[in-house]
């Protein structure tokens, strides 16, 4: 009995396996993710990194059942994800709350989808909404909150079913370096109280390695994965640890991976843009 | 000295906080009293323009001899049925046409053409159809809102960002929920828009035909008091029209923001 406790303790929360996805035809194919192999266990935090163009949108669309004509599997248990999975909670690059809803209400949201009684639901935002530290803006409408907020609020929204698998794509893109790592922060400690499996899209090297367990390095187009980095920081962690030796040890490392592949995306956007140009 | 100071460092001043509505208020009052100089030293015929001073005291006489009541009630009645019958038709037809692509290309031309028609002289048309009644003033008015609210229920729609439908989407919402939950208040702002274009075609529509058809309210007055050439009774009917658009769209205001508080 207790081996098979073990086993589903051990079974990882999300397994990606052998994904490929190519967009157009003929000529026109272009191959967006290719191959790309990872998993996720309960409670770890592991971010997908690489340049732009490498595909690690099209992931994100897949993993979040956006994007459900693809090859290979994403596997939670025992469903392939094909389509929009309550197990899996996105949180977007863009800012994506209601403009006409207040902070509750947009927390509440999903809950009211749901078909949950109003002061259960009002119960269950508040708790989300205290834990990204907007208690006192609860009754603010979006437009009187600032970009981080805003952004803590979708945070807040999508926890509040209890998702299995937290998934972000750069939440934090469009903030200031401070802010960002302030955020960082207070994703680390809402990851650890929670022990949320999370599965963190970004372009950052810094706030991956301050926030994962475990990173996964991606080639520029067609997207596959370069190398796997284990990143063994000490937990808790906060914003301090980017003051550290290992810390700047890691950056390095990945960097190091990531420098080629920047390159070549850098030089085809640049290729692009001059056939652009000699074509207007 | 310093107490005064922190205070009106800590206050906006008076003029800063009312200085639009005074500036305004002044402007108006400045125009009129130029146009009662133009009129009184001969510069302005007034035969074409009568003293401001003329037709501020017409208005007593306008709404006491007038049943200017009455007449604000008719007018009233026709603006409301077509206002609201342009909305409550309007939305759904652009929301129809907003799901269907095909549609959509193949009349939203046609409806922007609509928009700018001037339907009102088509009114022996619709005499013809609906006979010389509040009828006729309210179809033509239904017809002259309707474009306005199609065209900007189809854009408010269109300009839903993405990736507030894809949070929909992630959290498996039906198309219903989707249209009601999501599209539908995105839209709102815009929608609006259109409803306020609108309401401005209809009440356009209904004082001008009620002026040509010589039937029914507001529009009915001023003909007459034209045709009796009782030009400072005219003007002020006039503005008496003014002064119920500018209540309409005050209240269409308080309907907007009982709506979105968000504003």
């Amino acid at each position: 009995m207790s081996a098979v406790i073990e086993d589903i303790r051990l079974q990882p929360a999300m397994v990606v396996d052998d994904v490929v996805k190519r967009f157009g035809r003929g000529d026109e194919l272009v191959t967006a993710v290719d191959h790309v192999s990872f998993n996720v266990q309960q409670g770890e935090f592991v971010s997908v990194i690489g340049p732009s163009g490498c595909g690690k949108s099209t992931l994100f669309n897949i993993i979040g059942g956006l994007l459900g004509d693809y090859e290979g599997s994403v596997m939670i248990g025992d469903e392939r994800i094909s389509a929009p999975h309550p197990a899996v909670g996105m949180v977007f690059q863009e800012e994506s709350t209601f403009p006409w809803r207040n902070v509750i209400e947009n927390v509440a949201f999903p809950l009211e989808l749901q078909g949950v009684p109003k002061s259960e639901r009002m119960d269950r935002a508040h708790h989300f909404i205290d834990m990204v530290g907007l208690a006192s803006f609860e009754k603010n409408f979006p437009s009187q909150l600032s970009g981080g907020m805003r952004q803590r609020v979708s945070i807040a929204r999508t926890l509040v079913s209890q998702p299995k698998i937290l998934l972000m794509d750069e939440p934090f893109a469009a903030l200031d370096e401070q802010t960002r790592l302030l955020l960082g922060d207070k994703i680390t400690q809402i990851q650890q109280e929670l022990n949320q499996t999370t599965l963190l899209i970004t372009h950052n090297l810094t706030e991956a390695v301050q926030l994962s367990d475990r990173i996964v390095v991606m080639t520029y187009r067609p997207g596959k994965v370069k190398r796997i980095v284990d990143i063994k920081l000490p937990r808790p962690r906060t914003s301090d640890v980017v003051g550290s030796d290992a810390f700047g040890h890691y950056v390095a490392e990945i960097w190091n991976d990531l420098r080629e592949e920047a390159t070549r995306g850098m030089a085809d956007s640049e290729s692009a843009a001059a056939r652009r140009g000699s074509h207007g | 000295m310093a107490k005064s100071a922190s205070q009106s460092s800590s206050q906006p001043s008076f003029f800063f906080r009312y200085g639009p509505e005074i500036t305004g208020l002044l402007a108006l009052v400045g125009a009129t009293l130029v146009f009662e100089l133009l009129v009184r030293i001969g510069v302005v015929n007034r035969f074409v323009i009568p003293p401001p001073s003329d037709v501020i005291l017409a208005f007593e006489r306008v709404v006491v001899e007038e049943d200017i009541l009455g007449r604000t009630g008719a007018t009233a009645f026709e603006m409301i049925i077509a206002a609201v019958a342009s909305v409550v038709v309007g939305v759904p037809i652009g929301a129809a046409l907003h799901r269907s692509a095909l549609w959509r290309r193949a009349m939203e031309d046609w409806v922007g053409a609509m928009a700018a028609a001037p339907i009102v002289l088509a009114f022996p048309l619709f005499l013809v159809l609906f006979g010389r009644s509040p009828k006729t003033i309210i179809v033509m008015a239904f017809f002259h809102g309707l474009a306005p609210i199609i065209l900007k229920t189809i854009e408010g729609l269109s300009g839903t960002r993405k990736v507030l439908i894809n949070v929909g989407r992630s959290l498996n919402m039906t198309s219903s929920q989707l249209f009601w939950k999501i599209l539908f208040p995105s839209a709102l702002p815009v929608i609006f828009t259109g409803i306020r274009l609108s309401w401005t075609f209809v009440l356009i529509t209904v004082v001008g035909v009620e002026y040509l058809i010589n039937l029914g309210g507001l529009g009915q007055l001023i003909n007459e008091l034209a045709e009796r050439y009782d030009l400072p009774g005219t003007y002020a009917a006039i503005f008496f029209v003014i002064l119920v658009s500018v209540f309409f769209f005050i209240l269409l205001e308080r309907v907007e923001l009982w709506l979105r508080p968000a504003r």
